[in-house]
């Protein structure tokens, strides 16, 4: 029972973080295409400033809590990643390097290369997580000592790579739709074409992937055994619908709610077709990690929960306020001020 | 070279560089606080715009804090895999506690802080940045306890073929965490304040801005006076307590080879590890060695030889740091004093400014050096006594390793060289005119 509540709390943890610092991600790449001039790019910018920061702190604690609740999948699945996470690592470093230090030169060189680094550390880590769930989906080759028996390589196949894709662009679409919250005039507008354009795109990825889903996870398994679960990806679907009407009528803070509503489903979909596998093998199923024998001691996870039901509200408190506080467009005052990006 | 060599000086690589950055964060996030205070309480600009400037160098330097963490906690996993599964009951809970409970906190506010100044009252604005400094202070205390853990395990036990918690409460208020935890603030707060003082002290010798730098630097003098004087009194518990609960450690840092009753302390000496001697001891005072280790002049100092050699830390670099931190710790409360005593006219020292200006550095180097006492110190151990290092790492590749390790230099190189050329340019640049404030 404890070990279902943390791999639910599990879920949760990273959902929030792909709602997000998903909209950091798919701006941050979207940023090179939509900016015009130096103005444009220090909207985008200022449009996440107050917000990046405490987004990434959802993985961190994602990992920390992975490390704290199932030490032997946290040990098993980072040193299996062991590639792709520390490319990850890298592009998280330099796009938040990017963004701090950015504004803090003049000489055009000098944010020319931030802005390179941004969209490189925005990009990266949205392909990577892409494919990093997609090949957990999957299931990846580990032996019953939870030893990796294959290279990058192997992560890359095309189930992988078209979880990358999917990412990319429901974090694209979600991006766009912050930058027409926070811009004005013409790049509002850009913005909001940029997303409507994307969402297509995003729909037709996203049925593939539902597809290649059925034919490279066992994910389905769980759904058809208890179809009452099957609402959640209804639930995704008719949210990814709802972006495109709420785009539609120009009501943007609704459309990013619904594209929140689809990335917190869609990860969903696959957490809960994952249980109660962490990490799947694809070599064995008896080598699978599992939350049962990959999990803390009760004792732990019973002081784990009582912090996190303590203290995860508080967060989520706090963070609704610090959006409260900057709810408001970019506007020039904001840009004028010394500590502006 | 081996994965494990390999994942070790990756390691050490990610911890020093991560903590270059995190003890200004800790120290310079109460002062500009206290600044901010002053200025809500006085109504004085110059407060606001001295919070404003040390808050820009804080903020220059707090983004790399932040995202150094992060690759030490990926580490743990990506190449310390049999060590997380082994002890992850335990120290990994202690990292998402410090996630959930202080590292949201800080990252938020810090956010509020920065882009807020007009969109706040400044009292709600001030609070933010104190809450800050308590997230990030709150932050070291867990970060430290982990750390503890491994320098001196308690409330576990093995079951199940791991470490398993059995005694929240005792890992939490080990004495071990508390004094490492109060050594390590107190030497960021030295590292804090010897900054502050360093940069003031360039532009009173320039002569500009004088009044807002006079009242930085008094500000930071006192600050650092408290703390300098602390950290003495600090480190002589902290030792006391590493005697008893990692006297290998203890041994090695003192290169004492043979079991002593009554020790006297060197004050230059030059181990020979190969030998088991020390090739140099001069300058002995009698007894005195045991005397600070335990208080008592007649107590018994264990030597090295009392282990075999598998279970020795390696000695001459454990020595040297410790002795120049040591030495170090006592030449800051030297300079402290003195910065203290010439707090109200310290632009009439240009000599002691100048030095002042050349002191930045050497608290980065006693912290980095006393980081090597506490880990390499503490080898062959990941946890005293209880998991060997050679134990711990993944069965990834050298090759993965080596490859990673190349590229963490080269990144963090060009990162550090960037942060470092913003912080001096930006500190040389002082403050904000008067009137562009308030645009």
């Amino acid at each position: 029972m404890l070990e279902t509540i943390w791999f639910l709390l599990w879920g949760i943890l990273w959902a929030v973080y792909f709602m997000l610092d998903g909209f950091d991600l798919g701006l941050g790449t979207l940023a090179p295409f939509i900016a015009r001039n130096d103005n444009e790019k220090r909207i985008i910018y200022n449009s996440m400033g107050p917000f990046w920061d405490a987004n990434e702190v959802w993985l961190i604690t994602a990992g920390g809590v992975t490390f704290a609740a199932f030490p032997t999948a946290y040990a098993v699945m980072f040193s299996a990643l062991y590639t792709p996470l520390l490319l990850l690592l890298f592009a998280l470093i330099i796009r938040a390097v990017a963004l701090e230090f950015r504004s803090k030169g003049e000489s055009e060189g000098w944010r020319k290369l931030w802005d390179v680094c941004h969209f490189v550390g925005s990009f990266v880590p949205a392909l990577l997580l892409g494919v990093a769930f997609a090949n957990i989906f999957k299931g990846i080759p580990i032996d019953q000592e939870g030893i990796f028996h294959g290279n990058l390589l192997t992560l890359l196949n095309p189930y992988g790579l078209l979880g990358g894709i999917l990412f990319v662009l429901l974090f694209l679409v979600h991006g766009a739709l912050w930058l027409a919250i926070k811009a004005e005039g013409d790049l509002e507008k850009r913005a909001a074409k940029a997303a409507s354009g994307i969402w297509l795109i995003l729909l037709i990825v996203a049925v593939v992937f539902l597809v290649a889903t059925w034919f490279a996870t066992g994910l389905y398994a769980n759904y058809l055994n208890n179809p009452i679960l099957l609402i959640i990806p209804v639930v995704t679907v008719l949210a990814l619908l709802a972006t495109r009407l709420f785009i539609n009528q120009r009501a943007f803070w609704k459309a990013w709610f619904a594209s929140s509503l689809t990335i917190v489903g869609a990860t969903f979909f696959g957490v809960v077709g994952l249980y109660p596998n962490l990490l799947p093998s694809s070599l064995n199923p008896a080598y699978s990690l599992t939350i049962y024998n990959s999990s803390s001691s009760p004792l732990t996870l019973k002081i784990m929960l009582g912090v996190a039901l303590t203290f995860v509200p508080i967060v989520i408190a706090y963070q609704i306020w610090s959006y409260y506080v900057f709810r408001d467009k970019v506007t020039k005052d904001d840009l004028a001020s010394d500590e502006a990006y | 070279m081996d994965a494990v060599t390999l994942s070790r000086l990756q390691f050490a690589v990610a911890t020093y560089f991560h903590f270059l950055f995190v003890p200004l964060t800790l120290g310079l996030s109460i002062l500009v606080a206290i600044m901010e205070t002053k200025y809500v309480r006085t109504g004085l600009e110059e407060y606001k715009r001295m919070a404003k400037f040390w808050g820009k160098l804080f903020v220059i330097n707090f983004a790399i804090g932040v995202v150094t963490g992060i690759t030490l906690e990926f580490q743990f996993g990506t190449n310390w895999s049999r060590y997380s599964k082994y002890v992850g009951d335990i120290f990994g809970s202690l990292l998402a506690i410090e996630a959930t409970v202080a590292f949201f906190l800080e990252s938020t506010f810090i956010g509020v802080w920065i882009f807020g100044w007009n969109k706040l009252s400044p009292k709600a604005h001030a609070a933010c940045i104190w809450i800050v400094a308590a997230a990030s202070n709150i932050s070291a205390y867990w970060i430290l306890t982990a750390n503890s853990w491994m320098q001196h395990p308690v409330g576990y036990v093995i079951r199940n073929g791991r470490a398993e918690l059995s005694d929240f409460w005792a890992i939490v208020t080990q004495p071990y965490a508390i004094l490492m935890f109060l050594h390590v603030l107190s030497a960021a707060y030295i590292l804090a304040g010897f900054f502050v003082m360093g940069v003031s002290a360039y532009h009173l010798i320039r002569k500009q801005e004088l009044s807002f730098f006079k009242r930085s630097f008094r500000m930071a003098a006192t600050f650092t006076v408290i703390f300098a004087l602390a950290e003495i009194l600090v480190g002589d518990i902290h030792g006391k307590e590493m005697m008893k609960s990692q006297p290998t450690k203890a041994a090695a840092a003192e290169s004492v080879w043979e079991t002593t009753k009554g020790a006297p302390m060197y004050l230059f000496v030059v181990p020979d590890e190969a030998n088991e001697r020390n090739k140099v001891e001069i300058l002995g005072i009698p007894k005195l060695l045991s005397w600070v280790a335990f208080g008592d002049s007649e107590g018994v100092y264990r030597g090295l030889k009392e282990w075999p050699k598998e279970e020795r830390p390696p000695v001459a670099i454990t020595f040297w740091s410790f002795r120049i931190m040591v030495a170090l710790g006592m030449l800051f409360a030297l300079i402290s004093v003195i910065a203290w005593l010439k707090r109200k006219n310290p632009e009439n020292s240009p000599g002691f400014l100048k030095l002042l200006i050349y002191c930045i550095p050497l608290p980065y180097i006693a912290l980095a050096l006393g980081w090597t006492v506490t880990e390499v110190g503490r080898q062959p151990w990941i946890v005293y006594g209880m998991m060997k290092t050679s134990d711990a790492a993944s069965s990834v590749a050298a090759a993965q390793v080596g490859l990673s390790l190349a590229a963490f230099v080269i990144v963090y190189s060009l990162l550090g060289i960037a942060c470092f050329y913003l912080l001096i340019k930006n500190a040389r640049k002082g403050p904000v005119p008067i009137p562009a404030l308030d645009r």
